[in-house]
């Protein structure tokens, strides 16, 4: 099939970028959209052209690493990362538009490429448990109920690539956040820490200069791991516990 | 750049000796050695700096608990975060010998159970403290927040694994190494933030720096800037992970590269059983040229599944027009008692064979078919999806086929390295004061890895095994003198790796990198894959110094040095895999038994089966660089088995 | 060895709250809910204008003297009117702050652009500017009486019925008052969020509850010039 691609060209942080269009053909409908660059990738280093910077690495829809907003949707027309969309998802002739994540806390490093590193601050603040190595207890001390269990898992389940902050109209990061605080915070391990972590983990949000929620919602639709909306009320619950708590301390 | 020298005369050297590994009954060991080994007084950890190169698991694992401990860690990834290794995507399991099933597990069971997985190619004092290390990285994980699957009860849940009879895999839903190493990750990260570990991300090793014998930096790329700059520490921790990037095609993450593990092979470090190669059987069959990297399916789809293809040559029919009599199960017919369930090394050269035969299935005839056909028929259609219902929809998402209908295509790929650098117990190279941890080393899976055992070596390795053995190597090699970047050494290596850049942006030719990389990755695939033979070794050996010959030439790399320039970092990873690729092929030629993922034709039994030669083999291979073409000098380090005595595996 | 990685000195709570994008949004829903109750008591109020001026003029006389004997005249009302203001200036300030901290936070814009969230959430700013800018304008109209040209003190049916028969009050009111359904049925589910009662089998009943409070607030409001222009109220 044929496509016109337009892709956002960024020489590097500091210097101005543009849609630049392409033309290509041969491309088949079982190639993943990356693949679908690579191919634009190779004829241009053999027109002596640089080729089109763009993130990736596991192409298993798991490391989180890829992440471009096509045709304005964060990670494409699927609900799922861009490595695992696939050309037959679009048709013959079809223009696509290729755009980096834009945000204010997610800088452009060149053409698609992002700097995410925001995102591992915002871990950093307190997106952990505090146990050094070799100062655990035997696995089966504290039984985990099963519900509490799924309910962790399907918070861990974030790849941090980032389509919540770059689908929302605000540049929020509270859909990423608020994963991990309740991945930890709902379970017994993570409880000594419970309002320590969401407490420090939003304001190292706020510093990052993530814009505020305003339930639009965009985040849910492109996170490619269906982390639901409701998390975000989950850590908005865990915020306002800890806050109370903290001010009667 | 002709090489005259001719590589596989290679000529053996001195055996290559564990000194670390203490004597005495297997399960002491491990105390013995940690008792033996020196101590860092707590209050001198924070002047020693030690460089972790990786976020893996390994990796990861290690730069959290050597900061925990309080050393200075210096820590680096080519990823934009050190959440993204690859370990993540591994989605099985982890082995722990908890047994918590009551079933009869125990930590000389799960021991027993690598090392003859390994085929007899392991030492049994790794082997037996990775056993026993499994057990505390569960408490350790679980501490941590790992969402491990649980019982109604709380309690954790095990499956089994690889045709293991007990039940000792633990895991999280099909997303184990992401929940492992984002609990590692998160672990580093609380360290980052303390200011313990001083984190590079986007930035790759392309060299390490030996000064007076020792390993004492790395040369490194800031991968945004383009800018090389160097690192200094008291001692290198490589956990990087392996090569398997170096056959194009594989399950490897697209950026996975041996170039940290294969500069410190040319500094001096031996690289071991480069052979020892694992292919997986159910990987989802290449579509096309473009195909940049290939997606496993977890292996229990063969529990249900029969693997067919058609009787005849160049049978292009629908699966479902071809009727049951022109079918062949040759899995089913060549191994009645195990059928479908044979070990990956067999199942994966049976689906070579019959596409070499010309009966493979779909586009270029490379795949086989796994057809559910008869478990819907027989379970029902729900049951089945309620076992496989996340594959099949991961199977139609990259396939646009509904596995429902029309049976699994599917053909084995390239999936793990058990080769890797030489390590002793303490997982110290050949290198002073340069450790090489998770799938970067040799050490524990012999010559074929179980499944389930590879998040259990990474984080063995990253929690437990190297920040008890680095102190002792710090405790006694206290006062390095203090050294820059002006050292005439770290001067050389920079020198070095600008020359190797500069070169590769000036040949300007008429082939792009990825051309290169995966003309490479198909002759190795083709003679150095599945099944090897001397001659198609022969043949590969004589073919990879002409590649690299043209590839000198002929390379292209657009842009410049100082800037994200990834065709850059593509064509310098290629520079090594050039090179290691005739290690592997050698490494494979010199071995002329077949055991676990090494197997060789010309050694099997009269039923086909791999057949092991322990009186010549029973050793590890470790070669010493020589330079590039020229032939590396071999050290045999002996096994000895006093444990679990070698037998031949039949499955017939 | 592990080095401490936090401290536990921790802002007051009215730091925290004013100085965190959370915080505010808290301050936004509690405010939001607060106007909203109003809005309920008000629009019950407004109804009493289809049983007569006798009936609404006597109502609106007793919102005055609501309290007493205990309040003085009017104290109860001024109460109420000064826990409104708070709650329109905290809800205008935290809305203004964090809209330019979103706007910040999004410098550049996507090339291909897409109609993204519902009409009700994409219109919350633009919505609220048209109520702050219609709060002046009503109290203008029906409690300082300064706009409108034939009022008579103490005579609010009156006033009511002369505002709803000049075409412009009836513009402005009406397109307020749709404003008014739209950020309601965006604002009390979002708050609700905020306050994190949200949950994922709880959101339909938030929903259905938001669309019915937005639906009968407009309706009800609504319905009064609606009346005097049919001449059912005149």
């Amino acid at each position: 099939m044929r496509l016109t691609l337009r892709v956002w060209r960024q020489r590097d942080a500091d210097t101005p970028g543009a849609m630049v269009t392409y033309d290509i053909d041969d491309i088949s409908e079982d190639m993943s959209f990356l693949e679908m660059l690579d191919t634009l990738n190779e004829k241009l280093i053999l027109r002596g052209e640089e080729p089109v910077a763009f993130d990736h690495d596991c192409r298993e829809g798991i490391c989180g690493a890829c992440g471009v907003v096509i045709n304005g949707d964060a990670h494409g027309p699927e609900r799922t990362t861009t490595c695992q969309l696939h050309m037959r998802h679009f048709d013959d002739g079809d223009t696509v538009d290729v755009e980096p994540w834009r945000a204010g806390a997610f800088p452009v490093v060149k053409d698609l490429v992002v700097d995410r590193s925001a995102f591992d601050r915002i871990i950093g603040a307190g997106g952990y448990i505090s146990v050094p190595t070799g100062a655990a207890p035997e696995a089966h001390a504290t039984p985990v109920p099963k519900a509490d269990a799924d309910f962790a898992f399907e918070h861990a389940e974030c790849i941090g690539c980032g389509a919540c902050v770059a689908a929302c109209p605000n540049g929020s990061a509270m859909l990423f956040t608020s994963a991990k605080v309740n991945h930890l915070n709902v379970l017994p391990q993570g409880a000594p820490e419970r309002e320590t972590r969401v407490l420090d983990m939003v304001s190292a949000m706020d510093e990052e200069g993530f814009g505020g929620c305003t339930l639009a919602g965009e985040c849910a639709t492109a996170c490619p791991k269906g982390i639901a909306l409701p998390s975000i009320a989950a850590m908005n619950k865990e915020w306002l516990r800890a806050t109370r708590k903290a001010s009667r301390r | 750049m002709s090489e005259n020298t001719d590589y596989t005369a290679y000529e053996t050297g001195a055996p290559v000796v564990d000194t670390k590994a203490p004597a005495g009954p297997v399960a002491e060991r491990w105390d013995t050695r940690r008792f033996e080994a020196k101590l860092v007084n707590p209050a001198n950890r924070r002047k020693h700096t030690v460089i972790v190169v990786g976020t893996g698991l390994a990796g990861g694992a290690a730069g959290a608990t050597l900061a925990e401990q309080g050393y200075h860690v210096v820590q680096f990834c080519y990823q934009d975060s050190p959440r993204r290794a690859h370990s993540i995507a591994a989605q099985g399991g982890i082995n722990a010998a908890k047994n918590y099933r009551n079933d009869g597990d125990s930590v000389h069971r799960l021991f027993y159970d690598t090392v003859k997985g390994g085929d007899f190619r392991a030492r049994e004092s790794n082997v037996h403290r990775l056993a026993q290390i499994s057990v505390e990285i569960i408490d350790q994980c679980v501490a941590q927040g790992v969402p491990f699957a649980r019982e109604y009860g709380g309690l954790l849940d095990t499956r089994s694994f690889g045709g293991v009879q007990v039940s000792r895999t633990f895991y999280a839903r099909g997303q184990t190494g992401q929940q492992l190493l984002l609990g590692a990750y998160q672990a580093l990260s609380r360290q980052i933030a303390a200011g313990n570990v001083e984190m590079h991300a986007r930035t790759e090793m392309l060299d390490l720096i030996v000064v007076d014998g020792r390993a004492r930096g790395i040369v490194a790329r800031d991968l945004i800037t383009g800018h090389v700059d160097t690192y200094f520490a008291d001692a290198v921790v490589l956990a990087s992970g392996g090569y398997g990037n170096v056959f194009y095609l594989s399950t490897n993450a697209k950026n996975s590269n041996a170039t940290a593990i294969w500069r410190a092979h040319r500094r001096g470090a031996y690289f071991a059983n480069p052979c020892f190669t694992q292919i997986h059987p159910t990987c989802i069959p290449r579509s096309g040229d473009h195909q940049s990297k290939l997606t496993l399916m977890s292996e229990s789809l063969r529990n249900d599944g029969r693997i067919w293809v058609p009787k005849a040559h160049g049978d292009t029919r629908p699966p479902a027009e071809i009727p049951e009599d022109e079918r062949d199960y040759y899995l089913e017919r060549i191994y009645p008692s195990f059928g479908n369930l044979v070990p990956r090394d067999i199942a994966s050269r049976a689906a070579k064979n019959v596409c070499d035969e010309g009966r493979g299935v779909g586009p270029g005839g490379q795949g086989v078919y796994l057809d559910f056909a008869d478990a819907i028929r027989r379970l029902g259609r729900d049951a089945v999806e309620e076992k496989y219902g996340n594959l099949f929809e991961m199977y139609e998402r990259i396939t646009a086929e509904n596995p429902y209908e029309v049976p699994m295509r599917i053909y084995p790929a390239i999936h793990y390295t058990m080769g890797g650098l030489w390590v002793d117990y303490d997982l110290q190279t050949t290198v002073p004061g340069l450790f090489a941890i998770g799938e970067a080393n040799f050490s524990d899976h012999g010559a074929n890895r179980l499944g389930a055992s590879a998040l259990m070596q990474g984080l063995a390795d990253g929690y437990f095994v190297l920040p008890s053995t680095i102190n002792d190597y710090l405790a006694r090699n206290p006062h390095h003198d203090d050294i820059d970047a002006s050292h005439p050494e770290a001067v050389r290596a920079v020198a070095e790796t600008n020359d190797r850049l500069e070169r590769l942006l000036a040949v300007d030719g008429d082939r792009t990198p990825d051309s290169f990389h995966r003309e490479i990755g198909e002759l190795l695939w083709e003679y150095c894959g599945m099944a090897r033979t001397e001659e198609g070794l022969r043949k590969a050996l004589g073919r990879i110094p002409e590649i690299r010959e043209e590839f000198w030439h002929r390379i292209k790399v657009p842009g410049t040095g100082q800037e994200l320039n990834q065709s850059l970092e593509k064509a310098n990873r290629i520079v090594d895999y050039l090179e290691l690729a005739e290690l592997l092929c050698l490494d494979a030629l010199h071995r002329t038994e077949s055991c676990g993922g090494h197997f060789r034709e010309e050694s099997q039994t009269e039923g086909g089966e791999a057949e092991r030669r322990d009186e010549e083999f029973s050793y590890a291979a470790a070669w010493e660089f020589a330079g590039t073409g020229r032939a590396p000098v071999l050290h045999k380090e002996a096994l000895e088995f006093a444990y679990v005595h070698p037998t031949q595996r039949s499955y017939a | 060895m592990a080095l401490a990685t936090r401290t536990d000195r921790r802002p007051s709570l009215t730091r925290s709250l004013w100085g965190s994008t959370v915080g505010k949004k808290t301050v936004m829903a509690v405010s939001g809910l607060i106007m909203l109750m109003y809005l309920v008591a008000h629009m019950l109020g407004n109804l009493k204008i289809f049983f007569g001026s006798g009936e609404f003029n006597t109502y609106a006389h007793w919102l005055r003297t609501m309290g007493e004997p205990l309040l003085h005249y009017e104290w109860a009302l001024w109460g109420v009117r000064v826990v409104l203001l708070a709650a329109v200036v905290l809800h205008g300030v935290a809305a203004y702050q964090l809209s330019r901290r979103d706007i910040r936070a999004r410098p550049s814009k996507y090339v291909h652009k897409r109609r993204r969230a519902s009409y009700a959430t994409r219109t919350m700013r633009w919505g609220g500017i048209i109520l702050a800018l219609f709060i002046v304008w009503h109290l203008l109209d029906l409690t300082t009486l300064t706009v409108n040209e034939n009022a008579q003190p103490g005579r609010p049916y009156e006033n009511v019925v002369a505002t709803f028969s000049t075409w412009y009050g009836n513009v402005i009111y009406l397109v307020a008052m749709l404003a008014v359904g739209l950020h309601v049925r965006h604002g009390f589910w979002s708050a609700a969020q905020t306050l994190g009662m949200g949950n994922a089998r709880r959101d339909r009943i938030l929903k259905t509850l938001a669309n019915g409070l937005a639906l009968v607030l407009t309706a009800g409001f609504v319905s009064v010039p609606v009346a005097v222009m049919t001449g059912v109220v005149g």
